[in-house]
């Protein structure tokens, strides 16, 4: 037993850098524990783009396209639904699309790149149920508007522009996936920078 | 605030009281040497095995069809995947290296011994319980060696005479080896021996408290307070928890607290031993086949053996051992006969002097002796059971018992060193 | 006692892998997992050569092109034949019953093959088929005899036969095999064709294992951290045991 007093000032240094070295080896541990809950191969892959064919696609018609597990609506919307979508701005919660629910290109009125078709995830921003579309007697859930989206488990109701009606659950509009046309009659949905 | 907060909760759950008593005022031979570190890394790669199964457990699919390609998955999807896999493969034969290490210690110095038996057969029950748990384990990545390393292990059990077949037939739960035994393999081996494993390792470190820790002497640092050996300065210097006094009957010599001085020993211990765990980790994950058998990269096929079956390396003492007896139930017999002896080794040892230190030369060589023959053993049931080779196995297998055996005989009366009145 | 154990430790593994070694002597695979063309050329000749009859199923497209620097629209253009997705796994369409029928067995999954058989066999074995007229193929495998596949890489290398040369032995003029030559036939000459091989095998052993660079490159920073850490820790440790020593 040495009786030389304890350099405190070493002490403290070492217990401090050990730590820290340490503690940078416990977060540098973590990481593959928390990167293997990102998506993996097979989910990206899963939620790689989807065509879709809207060559037969009638006026008024709505499809759906299953892209990464969920719902996507394509609806070709007439002319007469297209300028409704004006009618009826001042009860909606966010008319001009402020929130980001949809990529640069469809912060528009019709919330589109093409003002007639109209591509939306069809999945209420409430509680994730998948609403109904109602093409003609919309008027009964919103007095003088002709046709829309209406959730059945809360109530939810949107445009057909997928903008939310003000006084119902939902707080957003309906989000807008990215997608692009590859050529007249076939639409692109996960992706618009063509990269594939 | 935060003060009156920790007593109002050291008031209802002593954590404080409890920290002192088995860390910071738990007193431990001041002596350890090197073979002391292998009890923490245990623990470390036991923890180890946990968090990186839990997490392979997240992408992995318990069934015929699936199991393979969701390891494969797992390798080359998964972020990281690759990584928590070989983490865990790595580790299971990490844990078997230190496990062994750390039994020899516990032979070497007498740890088994008086009044530290139930300790021993605590260890030997986290011994067995890890066997079970690697060999099921190993089934999970459904390759070839998964499937046909399980065959052979489970046919074992056939010869017990009367029940055998029934039995294997029960434990495979199917006719040949098949998703059902899958399942109910991973049942076992992610839940039910974890939590067995977890439990014993508590009371295994529980036990270790009661009795104190041995160490490289083999005497004792609780002495009677009898005046027949008095405290040093230095002793006097550290504060020891009043349990271990037992109320001034007992006095401490020649001890140190746990903490700080055996964490932080035991940290360069980690640090060691994390430098060759990565290395094998990063640049050799097959462990030069060892680790991960070269024919488990291909799917489980029950219409095709692998050219060279051997378990893997941990089992592989035992395993010589059951093809050295020419006979099949006595091969079995005499491989549970080679765990047992070490599980009754505190009434097999006879005499008082714990450490190899001071005990007679023949017990040196005893020693070195079943370190050789287990060495030995291991290595020849990696090859095949050819003439020579069976030879060898079988004289080995007998100097293996011959261990226990002669320790039984001259342990009794063992020419023993004198031993020390302190510490060393 | 402890290094007495530790030398007897060494030595006994030593004989142990001599022990464990191969029966037919292998070429060395001069390969090399960072030589991207050689990689590239690997995966060329796979999915010309060999895709017909063996899969890669646990393999993605993607992931080959992205880990061999293959763009893309390029790799879907050279690489990929019958309209799958880049992310789809490396299949072919051939049934496993058929597969029976025609060569006895159905061909191996390739994806690990490399881990399997090691890449010195792999090089080995594709360099020793020879003509041999009683087999079904017409070919037989040194280091695989009764091997149930042919010579795919026939057009390359040319018809390999088995070669003996007239030589000298005590006294006596004899036949001595020489080893396998091609007659000549081939597109490629015998180094080009070693060389094609050795890309292949490089390519297989990149798919065995994708993550080996990775790993090595991630292995080699977490060494140098936990040495670091290693130094400190013993520092620490060597502080607090002056109150001990």
């Amino acid at each position: 037993m040495s009786n030389a007093p304890v350099d405190q000032g070493r002490r403290r240094f070492l217990t401090i850098a050990t730590s820290v070295v340490g503690g940078v080896g416990a977060v540098g541990a973590a990481v593959p524990f928390v990167a293997s809950w990102m998506p993996s191969e097979k989910a990206k892959q899963a939620g790689a783009s989807v065509s879709a064919d809207i060559s037969k696609l009638e006026p008024g018609q709505l499809i759906r396209v299953e892209w990464r597990g969920k719902p996507v609506w394509i609806v070709k919307r007439p002319q007469a639904m297209l300028d409704e979508l004006a009618t009826h701005e001042d009860k909606l919660r966010d008319p001009a699309s402020e929130i980001e629910q949809q990529p640069a290109y469809a912060q528009n009125r019709h919330r589109s790149k093409k003002p007639e078709i109209f591509v939306a995830v069809g999945i209420c921003t409430h509680l994730g149920c998948s609403p109904t579309y109602i093409a003609d007697d919309f008027a009964a859930q919103v007095e003088g508007v002709t046709s829309g989206f209406f959730c059945p488990c809360h109530g939810s109701k949107f445009d057909m522009a997928g903008r939310v009606f003000q006084s119902v659950p939902a707080p957003k509009n309906l989000q807008i996936p990215p997608y692009m046309f590859t050529d007249d009659n076939t639409i692109l949905i996960g992706d618009d920078e063509g990269t594939v | 605030m935060f003060k009156n907060l920790m007593s109002w909760i050291e008031y209802r759950l002593p954590f404080m009281e409890k920290m002192n008593l088995h860390v910071m005022q738990y007193p431990a031979p001041k002596n350890f040497n090197f073979w002391y570190f292998f009890g923490s890394l245990a623990m470390l790669v036991l923890v180890n095995q946990i968090l990186t199964g839990i997490w392979l457990t997240m992408n992995y699919e318990p069934s015929a069809d699936g199991a393979f390609a969701s390891v494969e998955y797992i390798m080359r999807d998964v972020d990281y995947g690759w990584l928590l896999r070989y983490m865990h493969s790595t580790g299971a034969s990490a844990f078997f290296v230190v496990v062994y290490l750390h039994m020899l210690r516990g032979m070497m110095y007498g740890s088994y011994q008086k009044p530290r038996e139930l300790l021993w057969i605590f260890g030997m029950l986290i011994f067995l319980v890890l066997m079970a748990e690697a060999f099921m384990g190993y089934l999970l990545p459904w390759g070839q060696m998964s499937f046909w390393g399980a065959q052979v292990i489970i046919s074992i059990f056939g010869v017990i005479p009367g029940i055998g077949d029934d039995l294997t037939l029960w434990i495979r739960g199917d006719y040949v080896i098949s998703g059902a035994t899958l399942n109910r393999f991973f049942a076992l081996h992610v839940i039910a021996l974890p939590l067995v494993l977890v439990v014993l390792v508590f009371l295994h470190i529980m036990a270790l408290h009661e009795v104190g820790s041995n160490n490289p002497d083999g005497i004792d640092v609780k002495r009677e307070n009898d005046g027949s050996v008095e405290q040093t300065e230095a002793d006097k210097k550290f504060t020891f928890h009043q349990y271990f006094t037992k109320g001034g009957k007992k006095i401490i010599v020649d001890a140190i607290p746990f903490h700080p001085y055996y964490t932080v020993k035991d940290l360069v211990g980690v640090a060691g031993f994390l430098l060759i765990f990565a290395w094998v980790i990063f640049f050799l994950p097959e462990g030069g086949g060892y680790f991960l058998e070269p024919p488990n990269f291909e799917a489980a096929n029950p219409l095709k053996t692998p050219a060279h079956i051997a378990p893997v390396w941990y089992f592989t003492p035992f395993y010589a051992i059951l093809r050295a007896v020419p006979d099949q139930l006595f091969g079995a017999i005499f491989m549970f006969l080679a765990i047992l002896a070490l599980a009754l080794l505190p009434w097999i040892d006879r005499g008082s002097v714990r450490s190899v230190r001071y005990r007679s030369a023949l017990h040196t060589a005893n020693l070195i002796n079943f370190c050789v023959s287990f060495v030995a053993l291991g290595v020849l049931g990696v090859l095949p059971a050819t003439g020579l080779y069976t030879l060898l196995a079988q004289i080995f297998s007998f100097t293996y018992f011959g261990f226990f055996i002669l320790l039984w005989f001259y342990s009794k009366n063992e020419k023993t060193k004198p031993l020390p009145v302190r510490l060393t | 006692m402890m290094k007495n154990l530790f030398s007897v430790i060494a030595l006994v593994a030593s004989s142990w892998v001599m022990a464990a070694g191969p029966a037919v002597h292998l070429d060395k695979a001069p390969i090399d997992l960072k030589d991207k063309a050689s990689l590239q050329n690997g995966a060329r000749i796979f999915q010309n050569y060999c895709l017909g009859c063996h899969q890669m199923q646990y393999q993605r497209y993607v992931r080959t092109f992205r880990d061999l620097d293959i763009p893309e629209d390029v790799g879907m253009e050279n690489l990929m034949f019958t309209g799958e997705k880049v992310g789809d796994h490396i299949k072919n369409n051939m049934a496993t019953k058929d597969a029976e029928k025609w060569f006895g067995a159905a061909p191996p999954d390739l994806t690990n093959v490399a881990r399997v058989r090691g890449p010195d066999w792999l090089y080995t074995y594709m360099r020793s088929f020879y003509a041999d007229p009683s087999r079904p193929f017409g070919v037989n495998n040194e280091v695989f005899p009764m091997v149930g596949m042919p010579h795919v890489l026939q057009e390359l290398q040319g018809t390999p036969r088995k070669t003996y040369e007239t030589r000298l032995v005590d006294g006596e003029s004899k036949q001595v095999y020489v080893g396998i030559k091609a007659d000549g036939t081939g597109e490629l000459s015998a180094e080009e064709y070693d060389r094609t091989v050795a890309d292949l095998v490089n390519y297989l052993e990149y798919v065995g294992e994708p993550t080996k660079l990775e790993s090595r490159e991630l292995g080699v920073k977490v060494m140098v951290f936990l040495l670091i850490f290693f130094v400190l820790a013993y520092l620490l440790k060597k502080e607090y045991w002056k109150d001990v020593h």
